[in-house]
């Protein structure tokens, strides 16, 4: 415009400089970002990938593993899975009832749902190495030794409030008119609840479940004191169980240099676990929601 | 109807599991740490530096303060960079990027904390000791409070990150066009319309990032040295709470008093993290509501 003052122009200039200064402020932090990302990912696989042979995954620590001898961490990956995925089932023997509970019987603002809501945020907030210490001591309580019962139960206790949360923000997602629908049929709350509701959300929950499966193979602060060690594979829920966070955490700390090749070994498989699971994760949600009803 | 109703009874008792949990939890480590809190004053407990438990030496406050500098080191460095970055996705980010990084921060955020541990250990262990040390004229085994600051940063960031682009996202598209139209730059529209109606949401998201990064342990006690004195600069080595529990606990010692003060560590560290998470969360479910 021609007849602006001249002022009017600075000032504009000055807004489109400060503009560009802060785009460029914003791409700068997000270079950042994915850099240390990167790196991060990059840095890991690099190391730890050439240190991956066949004989970590197929046998279990032979005598004087730990001085740098023969041997693999089957004992590990065995005892990670045995308890996450015993872990992740019991955590979901309790919070599908609830979510259950929580989204047909009450009302969304009851007094009881919010307790209820509230208390999952406590529990949520709750570090694993103070639910590896509640664990300890209730084994202490129930006279059990540090063992793949004990180390499942724990891990149980920190999946809960994840998988509880995760299950409920899916299932809050389903339509009402879908659950009216199955009300004026004369279905009864339960058989909404399991033949509607739960189908509906069927996706959410799969996902849900993985990313509680991940926690469960990830953590290793709450099965310090709780599930033990051992260089044998575990048969029985009262044996002591070798996990792989525990595993990488013990071998790095050794002195020789075979053995912290093999908690950089260890750490690939832990990591290209949770990526399968991300990745499966991804897969769900994109694959299992083509059959819901929107 | 009778199966009905007891179903209902059950999955309601199912419910109730949570509420239960966190009662027993609290009280269990308050019975547990009773036997200490007969004997010394919590003040004392609390405000000593002296951690001798042969001696029946107590005193926390190495260990607290050890907490309290590795978490605002890693949140002094995380925040300011994850809030452009939360900013940038949301706001200026063209779909192809959102697509390529959402995953990356979920993986990331589901990444092992021993992992991080590890990553630490290769990385920022040798820079901190060779590189980052002697730059600012000290001496630093590597094992130190920046590192596990450093650490831990990167560890909360996907977190922070992703629920304040959640609050950012949630701000409504009208108000920004209305001010677009208006002729307000980008900038403007962010600083104006976009933070105001979304910096307490994004202030929830970082005290969530922070509480996560006081009860981290394995990540942050393999890299931060162990040494139990109180700090004195981010070069020096440090043992936060979580740290403290993973390397004492479960060895059943017969120092008397010395399990008391562990647990009593445990409710210290409980206490902090739930106030924190507990206020971010009821915030941030209050903010989705008003939302719809």
């Amino acid at each position: 415009m021609a007849s602006q003052p001249a002022g009017d122009n600075s000032r504009l200039k000055r807004r489109r400089w400060s503009e560009s200064v802060f785009k460029v402020i914003l791409l700068a932090s997000v270079i950042l970002v994915s850099l240390i990302l990167s790196i991060i990912l990059v840095s890991i696989l690099w190391k730890s990938l050439p240190a991956l042979k066949l004989s970590m995954i197929l046998k279990t620590p032979g005598t004087g593993y730990y001085l740098g001898k023969s041997g693999g961490i089957l004992n590990a990956i065995v005892g990670s899975i045995e308890i996450a995925f015993g872990a992740t089932f019991l955590a979901l023997v309790i919070a599908l009832p609830l979510v259950i509970y929580l989204n047909t019987y009450l009302k969304r603002r009851s007094f009881l749902a919010e307790v209820i809501r509230l208390s999952l945020d406590v529990l949520w907030g709750i570090p694993s190495i103070v639910y590896g210490v509640f664990g300890f001591l209730l084994m202490l309580m129930f006279h059990l030794r540090a063992s793949l019962l004990a180390g499942m139960i724990t891990i149980a206790l920190v999946e809960l409030p994840i998988l509880s949360r995760a299950m409920d923000e899916t299932i809050r997602l389903v339509p009402a008119e879908l659950k009216e629908a199955s009300y004026s049929l004369g279905a009864t709350r339960w058989t909404t609840a399991t033949r509607i509701v739960l189908r509906q959300a069927l996706p959410g929950l799969i996902t849900s479940v993985l990313i509680a499966l991940g926690r469960g193979l990830g953590d290793g602060a709450s099965v310090l004191f709780t599930a033990g060690y051992t260089d044998r594979l575990t048969t029985s829920l009262l044996q002591p169980v070798a996990t792989l966070p525990l595993a990488i955490f013990f071998q790095l700390s050794s002195p020789f240099p075979e053995v912290q090749q093999r908690a950089f070994a260890s750490a690939a498989i832990l990591t290209l676990l949770i990526l399968a699971i991300s990745l499966l994760t991804r897969f769900f949600g994109r694959k299992l929601s083509r059959h819901k009803i929107r | 109807m009778k199966k009905e109703k007891g179903r209902q009874l059950a999955a309601g008792l199912f419910s109730l599991f949570p509420v239960f949990l966190t009662i027993a939890i609290f009280l269990l480590l308050l019975a547990k740490a009773f036997p200490l809190l007969s004997l010394k004053s919590l003040p004392d407990l609390i405000f000593s530096s002296v951690w001798q438990p042969q001696k029946g030496q107590f005193g926390l406050w190495p260990f607290i303060l050890g907490t309290i500098w590795v978490t605002a080191t890693a949140f002094i460095l995380a925040a300011p960079l994850s809030i452009l970055t939360a900013i940038y996705i949301s706001d200026y980010a063209s779909g192809r990027l959102k697509k390529w990084l959402a995953p990356v921060l979920d993986l990331l955020a589901g990444l092992p904390s021993v992992i991080y541990g590890m990553w630490g250990i290769l990385l920022i262990v040798p820079l901190v000791g060779k590189y980052l040390a002697p730059l600012f004229g000290t001496y630093s085994s590597g094992y130190s409070i920046l590192t596990a600051g450093l650490v831990l940063a990167v560890m909360i960031l996907p977190t922070i990150v992703n629920v304040s682009v959640e609050v950012l996202s949630a701000v409504p598209a009208d108000l920004k066009e209305a001010a677009l139209a208006l002729g307000a730059t980008r900038l403007e529209v962010v600083r104006y319309v976009v933070l105001k109606k979304s910096l307490p949401g994004v202030a929830a998201a970082c005290v969530l990032g922070l509480s996560r990064a006081f009860g981290e342990t394995i990540a942050v006690m393999m890299v931060v040295g162990n040494v139990p004195l109180a700090p004195t600069s981010l070069f020096s080595p440090a043992y936060p709470l979580p740290a403290l529990l993973a390397n004492n606990y479960g060895e059943m010692l017969s120092i008397p008093g010395y399990e008391s003060a562990l647990n009593l560590a445990a409710i210290i560290l409980l206490l902090i993290v739930i106030i924190f998470s507990l206020a971010a969360r009821i915030y941030l479910t209050r903010l989705e509501r008003r939302a719809g």
